[in-house]
């Protein structure tokens, strides 16, 4: 989407995706997206005069929308689901053993999500997927994706009674960045579809939609 | 078989002390394991027949020839003969007996437990069993006190003398030594009865709810290592080759052996054994390759062609003047068990004997395979009966595999070996319940009557080419593969049942109400439709074509009355009734059901009515009507095995499903009162149960389910 | 060696940390009241308290396990598994008897965590663990009786 390829924000965000792609994600990750804060600087002064505000509504709901794809997707959509029972498999089905999210989003009872599900991903097709502490958004803020268009889960996104964030801009994004059950997504799964780009992409999607003004798409 | 019977009857009475108690206490060696109940060395014991062992700390121990997979027969069975030998049921414990003649299932002439058989097939023969006993106890303490036997009585594990004198069946084990057995026993009139028909506590479920219970899974032998087979992932494969070097390399992998049916990794463990095998690699010579859909159309090629003919009434095809005919087919698919405890054995072969550990339903069985492999005399293959962790059927195999396999391996190693199943493996081992396709063609009259009832079955059989082809095939059909289509209780002048047999493709086994499980569905389904075709209540329908079974209709006016059949329910519900005689037991069901908004049915209650005769355990009957109905819904809802390339496509509990807790329905359980001929209760629950449910779903969305599983969203079926 | 503690005692155990909690239970300490389903988390037949959680042991690896407090259903023996038991008895709950094991002990965390469960919340705490036999409607009666019979 950058034409100008010899913008230092844009070494800046390799390096970014290096550190990402070499797994220093919690500890590199959170300076250098302060070191990136003169990129929309630069992106600024190189746009084109009069059409420039247009522009970059149009390419950051493009951005959301590639991004929404993720969102979207079985891995990250069935802990985000409309109810309050997480959902399983790439065709989203209710969890079978009734699971529910209960206050905290860990589960009820003898059915706490970590009874089953590990630190990591077990091997073999269709065993519980795992990650430290594995669980759902709480009651308090269900971040439900299931069933929202785009237009809705980016307005909801931009609400914090809607996901818990203080600051929607900074949470949201170290969120996607860092958080390891979203990063738990990315790992290819026996048996299982995989999200439709890299964890860098992604994060990558979500910072130029924030970047260039979070828009929200029309539908 | 009535032959055998005699022969049994007579035998018992003449064996005494034959199977001893010692036979037993080299069952339960500390060697196990931890949580065997480890029996304090008896002082003396009285074996008055093959089935009691009266000690002298007055407990009672009871050798139970029927396996106890769920369904209560240890309980059952002791019921019967605590209650004729007036013992006090606190004092009673029971145990598994060695596989013995003396043991033979009265009905089958083999030690087996199936068919819903026991309580029936036993009534007569444990009652004079413990008669017996009480006798013996009765002659004992009249020569211990010296006075005429007719002055005693026996109560509640004492002998009285109308003197007052008492003495406990505990203290006559000494002087009940050498007393002969009375050749004809009186059997109480049944107002006497103390425990038989009386809801006794289990005796079961102490182990059970402790830990303690001893599995076939939880049985440890000195020197036993452990091992996992891979079988061929088609069925009629077979291996071409194989390299153990990769599955040896894993740490605790010890052997690696072929046997008959695969190539067995022993190792010191489970997950070793299973590690083992996930490096092993084998070359396989692939069996025919099943195809689902294939097979599908294939069945609904047959069933469009006249098949053998299993019952011919009237002429179905000579019928005129019919108001209205109804073409309609009906479908169900391959099942698996899914018994909770996967499959297992323990075997350990010796040059001068075996000893097997197992979960069985055939110990006969299994011990003649196990002396056919070893060159052992049958009576040197010891069979240890362990709990069973459900069976439905899949423990009770003609082959014998199960076993076969442990004592291949064992034979091969020369060493002690537990082999387990995977879940996966469970899944896909095979001995399915069959695929089924039915043509079900009707015809009703002006007045709305049924004219003719063509019900036409294609389906495999697991009896042809057993020992027990002769009995279960007349005429070209194998009439357990059409069981419950073949007497149809409705009055229809013109009725004809046929069977195809399909092809043998996969092996199919009996599942919990075996040809029941899909005859009911297509028959209790069908009639619905014609009352509905006939504009008439399915109830009152049914009914009125019932004069001549008496029986089944009382069990379908109890159970309407009981589920308030016609009156109103809250928006959204429906009910709908289904009947049915399987296994000498009558049935009605009606459910109780919604369909949710996304499509999902949900059953809220089902009402079921028996007559099974008399009972001996009534809580025992309503545990396996309510555990029927659960097991009919999941084969309903969820049950599907199907292939692909030749391969099973589903493997473990997460796409082979069971039904959990949030979705059972409440069951309620009328027990009719009954001196009429007695029947079985672990299996005729399961028939009528999805046939109710379907016919409930079609009151509330106009559509007929006719192939099950049935859809997960009933709203877009037509 | 991997440390367990396992009904208040000590052990070590010889084996792979990945291995799963259950096979050391049954194998190496000869606890058989844990039983083997189907050994991914579906069926819940080898639930143990693990800190006081009900985990699923036939996908708990020993790496996890180790140091951590562990009961098994032998060595359950609180005032909640007493009532938990008398309860299962006075309703004949068992029939094969092969899944209780995991139901009583995903019980026990329900009333520990729960007191007095509406049938909801028994639809939430046990709907992970099968039972093949369908005893559903008596483990719920018998839940409510345990309950019941807890002294305020």
């Amino acid at each position: 989407m950058e034409k100008n390829t010899n913008q230092p924000g844009k070494l800046v965000r390799r390096i970014v995706y290096v550190a990402l792609a070499t797994g220093f994600l919690t500890a590199v990750a959170q300076p250098l997206r302060i070191k990136e804060e003169p990129e929309k600087e630069t992106y600024e002064k190189v746009a084109d005069g009069k059409d420039d505000a247009a522009r970059r509504e149009q390419e950051s709901k493009d951005a959301f929308l590639a991004a929404y794809t993720v969102f979207m997707h079985p891995r990250c959509m069935n802990c985000h689901p409309s109810g309050d029972a997480p959902l399983q498999g790439d065709d989203s089905h209710i969890h079978a053993q009734n699971v529910t999210r209960g206050t905290d989003g860990k589960g009820l009872y003898a059915l706490k999500c970590k009874n089953c599900h590990q630190d990591a991903n077990l091997p073999g097709a269709d065993m519980p997927p795992g990650s430290p502490g594995w669980a759902m958004p709480p009651a308090k803020h269900k971040m439900i994706f299931q069933g929202m268009s785009p237009k809705e889960l980016a307005t909801h996104f931009k609400d914090n009674h809607y996901t818990g964030f203080k600051d929607f801009e900074k949470d949201m994004i170290h969120h996607v960045e860092v958080e390891p059950l979203v990063l738990n997504s990315f790992i290819p799964l026996e048996g299982r579809s995989r999200l439709p780009m890299t964890h860098e992409e992604f994060v990558a999607k979500v910072k130029e939609w924030i970047e260039k003004g979070a828009a929200i798409p029309d539908k | 078989m009535n032959d055998n019977t005699t022969v049994n009857r007579r035998k018992f009475l003449q064996t005494g002390a034959l199977a001893g108690g010692g036979l037993l206490l080299s069952f339960y060696m500390p060697a196990l394991g931890k949580g065997l109940k480890r029996v304090p060395p008896a002082p003396a014991t009285c074996a008055p027949n093959a089935f009691i062992r009266i000690n002298a700390d007055n407990s009672i121990k009871i050798l139970c020839g029927h396996s106890e997979m769920g369904q209560g027969t240890y309980t059952a069975m002791s019921q019967l003969i605590a209650d004729e030998m007036d013992a006090d049921w606190s004092k009673i414990v029971v145990e598994a007996a060695p596989a013995h003649q003396d043991y033979f299932n009265p009905g089958f002439g083999m030690q087996l437990t199936g068919g819903s058989a026991s309580a029936y097939s036993e009534w007569e023969r444990l009652r004079k069993v413990g008669a017996s006993a009480r006798a013996i106890m009765i002659e004992a303490a009249a020569k211990k006190w010296n006075v005429p036997a007719a002055g005693c009585t026996a109560k509640d594990g004492f002998v009285l003398h109308s003197s007052g004198k008492k003495i406990s069946y505990g203290d006559l084990v000494e002087a009940a030594q050498g007393i002969t057995p009375p050749t004809d026993v009186k059997l109480k009139d049944p107002k006497d009865f103390k425990y038989i028909g009386k809801p006794v506590k289990r005796l079961d479920t102490k182990e059970k709810t402790n830990g303690e219970g001893i599995f076939g899974m939880d049985v440890k032998i000195p020197g036993m290592l452990v091992a996992v087979i891979q079988r061929p992932p088609v069925f009629g494969g077979k291996v071409k080759s194989f390299n153990a070097d990769k599955a040896k390399a894993v740490p605790g992998v010890q052997q690696v052996v072929q046997i008959d049916r695969g190539v067995a990794v022993v190792a010191t463990g489970y997950w070793a054994a299973k590690q083992g095998r996930e490096a092993l690699e084998v070359e396989w010579e692939d069996g025919p390759l099943l195809d689902s859909v294939e097979q599908r159309k294939l069945y609904k090629e047959m069933a469009n062609k006249p098949g053998s003919v299993a019952l011919k009434e009237g002429d179905v095809s000579a019928v005129t003047g019919a108001a209205k005919a109804l073409d309609v087919e009906y479908e169900t698919p391959y099942l698996n068990h899914a018994q909770m405890e996967p499959l297992n054995c323990v075997a350990d072969v010796r040059a001068d004997g075996c000893d097997i550990y197992i979960g069985t339903q055939a110990q006969t069985i299994d011990q003649m395979v196990a002396a056919g492999i070893t060159g052992l005399k049958p009576e040197q293959v010891k069979i240890h009966t362990m709990l069973l962790g459900g069976a439905f059927g899949r423990r009770a195999i003609m082959d014998g595999h199960i076993a076969a396999e442990a004592v291949q391996v064992s034979k091969a190693i020369a060493k002690p070996v537990k082999v387990m199943w995977s879940r996966e493996d469970d899944v896909r081992g095979g001995y399915y319940r069959q695929f089924s396709h039915h043509k079900m063609i009707g015809s009703l009259g002006a007045d709305g009557k049924p004219l003719s009832w063509l019900h036409r079955v294609v389906c495999q059989s697991f009896m042809i080419g057993t020992p027990m082809e002769q009995m279960a095939v007349k005429n070209g059909v194998d009439m357990i593969a059409v069981e419950g289509a073949t007497e149809l209780p409705y009055e229809v002048p013109n009725l004809q049942i046929e069977w195809h047999r399909g092809t043998e493709a996969v092996p199919t086994l009996w599942m919990r109400s075996v040809g029941h499980s899909y005859t009911a569905f297509a028959k209790e389904c069908f009639i619905d439709e014609l009352a509905f075709a006939a504009g008439k209540d399915p109830y009152q329908y049914r009914r009125s074509l019932m004069d001549k079974h008496p029986r089944l209709r009382n069990v379908l006016d109890v159970a309407a009355k009981k589920a308030g059949w016609g009156t109103a329910l809250p928006a959204g519900r429906a009910r709908g009734i289904a009947v049915h005689e399987s296994f000498k037991s009558f049935i009605a069901q009606v459910a109780e059901v919604s369909v949710t908004a996304t499509g999902k049915i949900k059953v809220h209650k089902v009402v079921c009515a028996i007559d099974c005769g008399p009972t001996i355990n009534p809580d025992t009957i309503k545990a396996q009507m309510e555990g029927s109905v659960v097991f009919a819904l999941t084969s309903a809802f969820y049950g599907d095995i199907s292939f692909e390339n030749g391969r099973v496509k589903q493997r473990n509990f997460h796409d082979y499903k069971i039904m959990r807790i949030n979705e059972a329905p409440v069951v309620e359980t009328h027990i009719i009162e009954s001196t009429d001929t007695m029947g079985g209760v672990g299996e005729p629950g399961v028939p009528p149960t999805a046939p109710a449910v379907a016919n409930a779903v079609f009151v509330l969305t106009k559509n007929r389910l006719r192939k099950m599983p049935f859809p997960a969203d009933v709203r877009k079926t037509t | 060696m991997i440390s367990l503690k396992v009904n208040g005692k000590n052990y070590e155990v010889d084996a792979s940390p990945d291995m799963p909690l259950l096979w050391a239970l049954r194998e190496n300490l000869e606890l058989t009241g844990t039983k083997f389903g189907c050994g991914m988390a579906q069926c819940g037949a080898c639930t143990v308290h693990m800190d006081g959680n009900a985990v699923r042991s036939c996908v708990t690896p020993l790496s996890r396990a180790a140091g951590k407090n562990i009961i098994t259903i032998e060595g359950l023996n609180d005032d909640i598994a007493q009532r938990l038991r008398d309860a299962w008895t006075a309703e004949e709950v068992p029939q094969c008897g092969y899944c209780q094991s995991g139901q009583i002990m995903a019980a026990a965390v329900l009333l520990r965590e729960k007191p007095h469960p509406t049938d909801e919340d028994i639809d939430y705490g046990m709907a992970g663990n099968i039972c093949r036999c369908g005893t559903y409607q008596r483990i719920r009666k018998a839940i409510h009786r345990a309950a019941k019979a807890s002294t305020p």
